[in-house]
């Protein structure tokens, strides 16, 4: 194991699977001298026909990853912030997420959409959606939201070896984040949850960015008393229900933290999948912590209001265990 | 004896080839046409007749290992590119032995072993797409080209602008090709294009050239430069062909279209240059081939429609007990 930051973590993923298979390749805006620092140094290593910088141009940028990959490529398609997906977003909705379905599985479609998501750091409403609950209803794309960097690494890694379109989505503004990095191929299976801590009382499901406001919680609530099990779903498509069902028939309880907006997010989903599948083993509502249906404004004072955070999430919980009045939440 | 042109001659059997393949997409989609019009084919098609020439001039100078994306108006591509009727026809019935097992249907016709990458409901659509497999064809460095097929409502996707920059910067194996028939869906070109489309191509540096849609050999000709450009490394290209739509945009419009968008007069001009019967003429009258010839194919065709629609018939639907939820992640 060694320390490393999120950005390195996804750097690495990239270069050791460009060193392994001739067959990947990364484009996208600007990632020759790369934004982000997630695809720095690549082009010098792996060569410029490997390593495209492209016009910005989302809309054929979507779609050359569904050529190239139908072509026999494994393609990487870096396109900076997700919200410029949305201009692109005919190749990732209507060709990508439908093309293997549609040809009856003729052929593997190796595609990685990558891109930050997520709000906190004034970006204002353009650069900060959160995404994934619209990929998650087009079928036919994975989702990645790695909350670590050892995290960011293993999914990055089984995102490229995947026949399918994955959607690689780093928390913007958290490429600094240290973590402890296994050496060596690290890889992480889509679809499988992590368990961050184990706690009887309520389950926690915290995704991508929220992981760590979320552990700050479950450490403040602790020593309240209260013993969080808190999960990390790591990909939402597919997504490890069996966990996270698992563990709300242990805890009865159910606290779903998503920085998407409430409408018909992650968390919605996730809590309906609960009500449908536990509903016995609950002792309480379900709740969501998410952000209001609202864009992200850019002043810090009334973006840190509306997104979920340490507070929000324990009284949460809090209220969930009846203990809101005791403790003055 | 051969046709001599600028710089192809054409033996007898290739001139005869290049009817057959024209004649074939039009009995075919003309099949097709009654069918639907019987109530025997579930969703919506668009045809591609009187547009033969274009798909049959290009494709027949390419490989399995080039690429093509198509268009909703995709059968006849599919064809020229090697496709099989029978598969075809049983996808277009939404037959489990269809091309894609009934998952897809006449918009999503596609063949991947023979370069097709497929028919799209998504106008210009294909235009990124053959972009992304031409760059695949420049990294693979064997010389395959791909090409996308599109009409001139695609052309006005602000993705060809795209689509034409980075294919110049990148030097790529690709061709673009508009074929101009007259009509976005019900509006008339002229309602919703400025200018030629084929001048679009000028500020990015482009190769370009336009051709008369309707005769095979001209578009041959265009085609066989386009080709050779892309595979020398030269880069992109935009032919546009202009050519007619002699059918609807879709073969139920007449059921739900309140008024006319085109005038009989007009149809009955394109007719008079309808790219088969033209051809037909032509190979007659340079002695490359006799009528009964003609007729020989004639006769051959109207078998491989018969096989073709009853191998689709007496095929069973997917069962849904079954299929229906296995190729979205596979």
């Amino acid at each position: 194991m060694a320390k490393k930051r999120m950005i390195q973590a996804i750097n690495e993923a990239l270069d050791g699977e460009m060193a392994r298979d001739p067959k990947v390749v990364v484009f996208g805006e600007d990632v020759e001298i790369s934004l982000f620092g997630d695809t720095r140094g690549l082009k010098d290593k792996h060569g410029a026909h490997r390593v495209r910088n492209m016009p910005i141009s989302e809309t054929v940028m979507s779609g050359m990853a569904v050529g190239a990959a139908a072509a026999g490529y494994k393609v990487v398609c870096h396109m900076m912030f997700g919200n410029f997906m949305y201009t692109g977003f005919d190749s990732i909705a209507n060709q990508a997420s439908k093309l293997r379905y549609m040809t009856a599985g003729q052929i593997a479609l190796p595609i990685v959409y990558m891109g930050v998501f997520g709000g906190g750091r004034s970006a204002a409403a353009q650069h900060s959606d959160a995404m994934h609950p619209m990929i998650m209803n087009l079928g036919g794309i994975k989702v990645a939201l790695p909350a670590t960097p050892a995290d960011a690494m293993g999914l990055l890694r089984s995102a490229i070896h995947d026949p399918n379109p994955v959607m690689f989505l780093q928390a913007a503004g958290r490429g600094g984040e240290q973590g402890e990095v296994p050496e060596g191929d690290h890889v992480i299976e889509l679809g499988k949850a992590s368990t961050v801590q184990e706690g009887d009382d309520v389950t926690v499901v915290a995704i991508g960015a929220m992981v760590r406001p979320a552990m700050r919680a479950a450490q403040e609530l602790a020593r309240a008393g209260i013993g969080v099990d808190l999960i990390d779903p790591r990909t939402v498509v597919p997504l490890d229900s069996e966990m996270i069902l698992d563990s709300v028939r242990k805890t009865g309880r159910l606290v779903v933290v998503d920085e998407a907006r409430d409408m018909c997010s992650a968390a919605s989903h996730i809590a309906a999948i609960c009500a449908d599948q536990c509903f016995d083993a609950l002792k309480a509502p379900i709740r969501r912590v998410t952000v209001p249906d609202v864009a992200l404004p850019y002043s810090p004072p009334l973006e840190k209001a509306l997104l979920p955070n340490v507070a929000s999430i324990s009284k949460a919980v809090r209220r969930l265990l009846g203990k809101a009045a005791e403790e003055g939440a | 004896m051969s046709v001599a042109s600028s710089d192809v001659n054409f033996s007898d059997e290739q001139m005869l080839g290049f009817y057959r393949d024209m004649l074939r997409i039009r009995r075919i989609e003309e099949r097709i046409g009654d069918d639907a019009k019987a109530g025997n084919i579930p969703g919506a098609v668009h045809l591609y007749i009187g547009q033969e020439a274009v798909g049959v001039g290009f494709c027949s100078q390419l490989t399995d290992d080039d690429w093509i994306a198509s268009t909703h108006r995709g059968h006849g591509h599919f064809l020229a590119k090697g496709g099989d009727s029978k598969l075809l026809m049983a996808e277009i019935y939404g037959r489990e032995t269809g091309m894609c097992k009934g998952h897809g249907g006449s918009m999503h016709v596609a063949d991947f072993s023979k370069g097709i990458i497929g028919a799209n409901g998504i106008v210009g659509a294909g235009i990124s797409i053959i972009t992304g497999a031409a760059w695949a064809a420049q990294m693979d460095g064997k010389g395959a080209v791909g090409i996308a097929f599109f009409g001139d409502g695609a052309a006005n996707q602000g993705v060809m602008c795209e689509a034409l920059n980075v294919a110049v910067l990148w030097k790529l194996p690709v061709i673009f090709v508009c074929e101009n028939n007259g009509f976005s869906e019900f509006s008339p070109s002229s309602t919703v294009t400025a200018g030629n489309i084929v001048d679009r191509a000028k500020p990015y540096g482009a190769a370009h050239e336009a051709v008369d849609g309707n005769d095979l050999i001209a578009v041959h000709q265009c085609a066989a430069r386009a080709i050779k450009h892309a595979r020398a490394g030269n880069g992109p290209s935009l032919i546009e062909a202009r050519t007619y739509r002699l059918r609807g945009h879709v073969e139920a419009e007449v059921s739900f279209l309140g008024s006319k968008y085109r005038s009989d007069e007009e149809v009955a001009e394109w007719i008079a240059r309808d790219p088969i019967p033209a051809f037909a003429k032509r190979v007659i009258d340079a002695g490359q081939a006799s009528q009964a010839d003609l007729d020989r194919i004639e006769a051959e065709i109207a078998a491989e429609v018969t096989e073709a629609v009853l191998f689709a018939e007496g095929s069973p639907y997917p069962d849904p007990a079954t299929q229906g939820t296995n190729y979205m992640f596979a």
